[in-house]
Order: structure tokens, then C-alpha cells, then sequence
């Protein structure tokens, strides 16, 4: 256990450090997601209360359609210099490549959020500060699922020429649930909880989180070996 | 007895529908080096990646040191360093990094790891720090070597050794496959250049039209399947 | 272990596959007719209201169709038997047509019902989603070119999709309660002629889509049966291409 708790951090440590050193997808993710808050503001145009209405719409779209970028990149390292093999050459549990690897996601994921919630709050005046526990909340158990399922689909869909196709097509259907559910919520904090569902909706997120992690979990060594 | 280091058995393998192997039989036994020669495209590395586990044979089966590469590619792994064409080198670590990472990986502690005397036996000292990503063809597959030194296995996986190497590197390359052997361990190196291996190669297999002959060579003795 | 080592595998049909087909031949008109014959017009919406005797049932299928998927699924990463893979891949295929079935029948009857094409109904919505997961299973299935790596990787794709199947549809259900629209439950109220018919209809339909799924894995078998053949000759000539 010890030995692949240790190989977990290696995987997490190795990817963090390569983007640290890089910049250059935070930066690209960063930037894009930052596009499209100002995109959907032009495309919704001016005007409170509209924008109090689909607000949380809004900002997990922004989080799934840029946060979608990182998956590919996350295994292309790998794929690059022959590394994958590597990976499966060495011995241990291969589960631990994705728990790794989803870790160092959902670290980079947020960390977009981090930066992104507060520019959206900004355009479009949303009552952060005061919800900022809550939404947090909100914020990690969707990026929990949404950053379960791409990892996964994307050790598959990395590995096809058709990749940037791929990811989005089998990974957005899946997430429906959890935008319903991540939507929901958020929309219930910053604006009233009228019909008193938010605790269900994070409910629904924590069980959708713990079913695709167990399940991509038990799947990913069958999909991994090449 | 002691269990044969490889044993291939009628192993094919096909891509999509290209049949890369047609039949291999192969046996090697602890304290071999085997060269194996073929032409580009032939099958080497393709063979090579079936012994390490890493790929599944479409057809017939491999143990390595008795165990099956696929229901028991735990206990085979452990077993086995490969030497690939592209290292597996990431570009945004130092070289140091990488043999960290790979130590961690095979679950070592890197604490105590002698990873300065490795990169000094392979040449990169005053690279230790640097990113991979400036390195030559050259110096990625030195550093790919300190993997191995840094953990040396029991059946050593070369896939053209010789190429991007000078001729320190070469000797480099055969002393280690010369000790790998001398430990009870055995090595098998693919190669054009048949010279330099005649060094250390105690057989040469060659692969052609996806099958496997024996062949003999100046200054290699041919060997059949058993020796 | 690997059953192809033996040479060809011989793929014959299933017995049951020709009686089947006949079955479904008959029964198929026959619930039809059942269905105008015993069933009167309903009070609101006359002869329109036929159309729930092929868009339930095909929905139906199509769901039992997933877990299918789901099953053999399984079965495959388990065994590794191509066999498996053969019928998830062929159940997939016959689902999709029925789950487009469904919706395009809802929207046919949605357009004088309700004076619109598409409603947000919670049944319909999942199926749409439904629709979605299992046009990625076979889209994925189509770019991947090793057959073994296209039964792993789809085998891992229709087990997660079959999971959702639920959590789709009891979310898209709350989403939908919370914003007060009214659920148009078809099934609702109804006559007990309405629910033979129904039940005919369903019979009749699963026979049809056992049928389907039937051949469509038998010509999967005899493609691999083909492919087999061609592996020999290949194997045994001195050169290695196909």
C-alpha cells in the first residue's frame, strides 16, 4: 500500500513539476476560459437579472469547456517520448497511473477555477465573497467528477488520431448529471435557495463522484495496457 | 532446474492487419546474450515489448523466468529493464529528476539512490540539473542507461543499443550487458550492426518474414533453440 | 487460452435465430393490428395516441438493449472471449436505432400534441442522452482499428455509459420537477385495453429486437470467421501482409 501511495505521489509530482516548469497549458487554459465568461456576456448581453438566472450555467460550462483541454495534454507527455511504456514496464498496481494522473488534474483544474470563479464574479457581479465556503464546496465536488471521467476517457482518446474529437464526444454526454446537479447548487448559493435543494443536489454530486471513481477505477487497467 | 530466462512458444502478433510476427519460438537461458538482427521493420522492437509484457501476443505464449508475461505480468515486471528507442525521458524534468521519478515508480526510496555516481558513470555529471529538453538524441539514452544502472534487472531489454552512441557508449552498453550476464541474468539486444555486438552476443536470432532463424556469424557461434 | 491458436473458429448460427425471425415476422403486424383493433381512439387525441404502442416499446428495448451492452460487456473484460464483444458491439447498434426510434416518434407526437417538436420531458430528455453515450460507443469503436484494443476500450465505455443510465434520469427528473413544467406521463391513466395492446406491442417488439441483435452478432461472427480464414493464410504464406 505504502509503495503505491508512493508511486501515486511520483505520478502527481512528475506532472505538476512539468507544468510548473511550462506554464504554458495553465496560461492557454487560463486565458480561454477567461474568453468565454467575456464571450457569454457579449452573447447574453447586458442586464441583471437574466445573468442571475444563469450565472452557475454559465460558469460550469466555462470550467467543462476549457477544463476539457487539460486531459489530452495530461497524456501526451506520455505518449511523446515513449514514456507510457515505460510506465507500464514498472512494477506495481497500474491503477496508481490514474490516480496520479487524476490528481494532478483535478490540483490543475481548480487551480484554473481558482483564478477563473473570481474574473466571472467580477463581469458579471455575482455575490462570491459572501457564499464562498459553499461555493468552494460546490466548486471541488464537481471538479471531482468532471476531472474523473477525463482522465479516463482521455487515456483512450489520446491514443486516437482523432482525439480532440473523441474526448468531448464521449465525455460531455456523461456529464449531464453532473451539470444538472453542479448548476443547480451553484445557482441555489449565489442567488437563494428557493425550493431548499441545494443539500440534494450535492448529494447527487457526491454520488455521481463515488460511482465513476470506483468504476473508472476497477475499468482503467483494461483500458491502459496497450 | 532453473526456469529458462525467456521462453516464447508459437508467439504471433498482428497490428490492425499487418501480421509483424508469424511464429516465434525462442528460448533463452540465465547468463545468455542473444543479438537480435533483423531489417527494419522486421519485428525487433515488436518482440522485444511482447517479453517486456507490455504488449499482449495475438497468438502463443511467453514466460519469462517462468512467468507468464500476461496472467502473471506482476511477477514479470519486477524482472525486466528495457532500453527503448525513445528513452520514456520526460523533457520538463532534469536528468536527475527523471531517475527519480523512475525510482519512486519502481518503489524505491530515491533518498539514499546514488544518483550522482550513475550520472557519472554514463557521462551527464555536469547535466544532472539540466533539463532534458535541450539533450541529444545521445545523452537521452545515456540517462535512459543510469535508469537501468541505477536498478539493474535480471533480463535486460536493449532495442538497438548502438544506435546514437559513441564508442565510449558502446562499451558503456556491452560492459553492462556483460555484467547483467555475469550475475545470472541474460540480455537480449537488438542490432543492425553485428559487429559490435559479436563483443558480447553469445547467439544471434535473426527475425525475417516474421519468423525466427538462428544464424551463424563471424565470430558468434549459432546456437538452436536450446543451447 | 487464446481460443484462435486451435485455427478458425467455426461460428455457427444460433438455432434459435431462424424461428426467431419468423416469430417476430408474425408477431410484429399482428400487435399492430391489435393495438387499432382492441384499443378505441383516444377521447383526446383519436388515432395519434396509436403512436405510444412503438415508441414505448421501442424505448423499452432500447433500455434492455444498454444492459445488455453493460453485461456483455463485462463478460468480455472478464473473459476476454471476442464472442462477447461481438454481441455488445451488435446490442449497441440495434439500441441506438431504437432509441432514435423513440425520439423520433416523441417528437412526431409531441408536434400535434403539444404544438412543439422537442419538450424537456424527462424521459425523453434521458433517452436523448441515453442516444448520445451510445453514438460515442460506437463512433470510439469505429477509430480504433486493433480489434482487441476496440473490445477493451468500448467494453470500459458501455459499462460506465449503462451506470449513468440511472443517475441521467433521476437528475434530469428533479431538474425537471424543480422548474414546475408538467410531466406528460403517456402511460398515465390508462384503460386496460390500452395496456394489453401495450404489452403486445412490447412482446412483439422484443422478439424484433432479439431477432436483430441476433443477426447482427452472427455477422460479426462471420466477419471474424472471414477475418480467421484470411489470419491463416497469412500466417502460413512467406509474406506477412493480408
Amino acid at each position: 500500500m505504502n509503495a503505491e501511495i508512493q508511486r501515486v505521489g511520483a505520478i502527481v509530482w512528475k506532472d505538476l513539476t512539468a507544468e510548473r516548469r511550462t506554464k504554458a497549458n495553465f496560461n492557454s487554459v487560463v486565458f480561454l476560459a477567461g474568453m468565454i465568461l467575456l464571450l457569454f456576456g457579449f452573447a447574453i448581453g447586458p442586464g441583471g437579472e437574466i445573468i442571475d438566472a444563469i450565472s452557475g450555467g454559465v460558469l460550469w460550462l466555462t470550467v467543462l469547456f476549457s477544463g476539457v483541454l487539460s486531459f489530452n495534454r495530461s497524456y501526451e507527455q506520455e505518449l511523446e517520448n515513449g514514456a507510457l511504456e515505460m510506465l507500464l514496464l514498472y512494477p506495481g498496481d497500474r491503477r496508481a497511473i490514474f490516480v496520479g494522473k487524476l490528481l494532478a488534474n483535478l490540483f490543475f483544474v481548480l487551480l484554473v477555477e481558482v483564478v477563473m470563479v473570481p474574473l466571472a464574479a467580477l463581469l458579471y457581479d455575482l455575490p462570491l465573497w459572501a457564499h464562498i465556503g459553499p461555493l468552494a464546496l460546490v466548486l471541488v465536488l464537481g471538479t471531482i467528477g468532471f476531472v474523473t471521467l477525463g482522465t479516463f476517457y482521455a487515456a483512450m482518446a489520446s491514443r486516437l488520431r482523432a482525439r480532440e474529437v473523441m474526448l468531448p464526444l464521449l465525455l460531455f454526454p456523461m456529464l449531464v448529471p453532473l451539470l444538472v446537479g453542479a448548476v443547480q447548487a451553484t445557482g441555489g448559493i449565489l442567488h437563494g435557495d428557493l425550493m431548499g435543494s441545494t443539500a440534494s443536489w450535492l448529494k447527487l454530486l457526491v454520488v455521481f463522484d463515488v460511482i465513476f471513481f470506483v468504476a473508472a477505477l476497477l475499468a482503467f487497467e483494461h483500458i491502459i495496457e496497450d | 532446474m532453473s526456469n529458462p530466462a525467456v521462453l516464447a512458444a508459437g508467439v504471433a502478433r498482428r497490428f490492425g492487419r499487418r501480421w509483424v510476427l508469424r511464429g516465434i519460438d525462442l528460448a533463452i537461458q540465465p547468463g545468455q546474450v542473444v543479438a537480435l538482427t533483423g531489417r527494419n521493420g522486421s519485428g525487433k522492437t515488436t518482440l522485444l515489448r511482447l517479453i517486456a509484457s507490455i504488449l499482449r501476443p495475438t497468438r502463443g505464449e511467453i514466460q519469462v523466468f517462468g512467468f507468464h508475461t500476461i496472467r502473471e505480468g506482476a511477477s514479470v515486471r519486477p524482472l525486466v529493464g528495457m532500453l527503448a528507442h525513445n528513452a520514456g525521458i520526460y523533457d520538463d524534468l532534469t536528468a536527475a529528476e527523471n531517475l527519480v521519478f523512475a525510482l519512486r515508480m519502481a518503489g524505491h526510496s530515491a533518498r539514499r539512490a546514488p544518483i550522482s555516481e550513475v550520472l557519472d558513470r554514463v557521462g551527464l555529471t555536469s547535466f544532472e540539473f539540466e533539463r532534458v529538453r535541450g539533450f541529444s538524441a545521445g545523452m537521452r539514452r545515456r540517462l535512459g542507461l543510469a535508469r537501468l544502472l541505477l536498478r539493474p534487472p535480471r533480463l535486460l531489454l536493449l532495442d538497438e543499443p548502438y544506435a546514437s552512441f559513441d564508442q565510449d557508449g558502446i562499451e558503456l552498453v556491452n560492459e553492462f550487458a556483460a555484467r547483467i550476464r555475469d550475475e545470472g541474468g541474460a540480455v537480449i539486444l537488438s542490432t543492425h550492426d553485428i559487429g559490435r555486438a559479436a563483443v558480447v552476443a553469445d547467439r544471434r536470432a535473426h527475425i525475417a518474414d516474421g519468423l525466427l532463424g538462428e544464424q551463424a556469424i563471424p565470430g558468434v557461434p549459432a546456437a538452436g533453440g536450446q543451447p | 487460452m487464446n481460443k484462435a491458436v486451435q485455427g478458425p473458429e467455426v461460428i455457427a448460427p444460433p438455432r434459435w435465430l431462424t424461428p426467431v425471425g419468423w416469430a417476430a415476422l408474425l408477431a410484429f403486424p399482428a400487435a399492430q393490428i391489435t393495438g387499432f383493433l382492441i384499443s378505441a381512439p383516444d377521447r383526446a387525441m383519436g388515432n395519434l395516441q396509436k403512436i405510444m404502442y412503438v415508441h414505448v416499446p421501442s424505448a423499452w428495448v432500447a433500455m434492455v438493449g444498454f444492459f445488455v451492452v453493460f453485461v456483455a460487456s463485462v463478460r468480455y473484460l472478464w473473459s476476454r472471449d471476442l464472442k462477447h464483444d461481438r454481441l455488445a458491439a451488435a446490442t449497441a447498434e440495434v439500441s441506438v436505432l431504437f432509441t432514435g426510434l423513440t425520439l423520433a416518434l416523441g417528437s412526431i407526437w409531441g408536434r400535434p400534441t403539444w404544438g412543439i417538436w422537442w419538450t424537456w420531458d424527462p424521459r425523453l430528455t434521458s433517452t436523448a442522452i441515453m442516444l448520445l453515450i451510445y453514438v460515442a460507443y460506437l463512433a470510439l469503436r469505429s477509430f480504433t482499428e486493433d480489434e482487441e484494443r476496440r473490445a477493451r476500450w468500448s467494453a470500459a465505455v458501455g459499462i460506465l455509459g449503462f451506470l449513468n443510465v440511472p443517475i441521467v434520469y433521476f437528475s434530469v427528473k428533479w431538474w425537471r420537477t424543480l422548474h414546475q413544467v408538467q410531466t406528460v406521463d403517456v402511460t398515465g391513466a390508462i384503460g386496460s385495453a390500452y395496456a394489453i395492446s401495450l404489452l403486445i406491442n412490447s412482446i412483439a417488439f422484443m422478439i424484433l429486437f432479439a431477432w436483430l441483435v441476433g443477426l447482427r452478432t452472427q455477422l460479426a461472427g462471420l466477419e471474424r470467421q472471414r477475418e480467421a480464414w484470411l489470419e491463416e493464410q497469412a500466417l502460413s504464406r512467406s509474406d506477412a501482409h493480408v
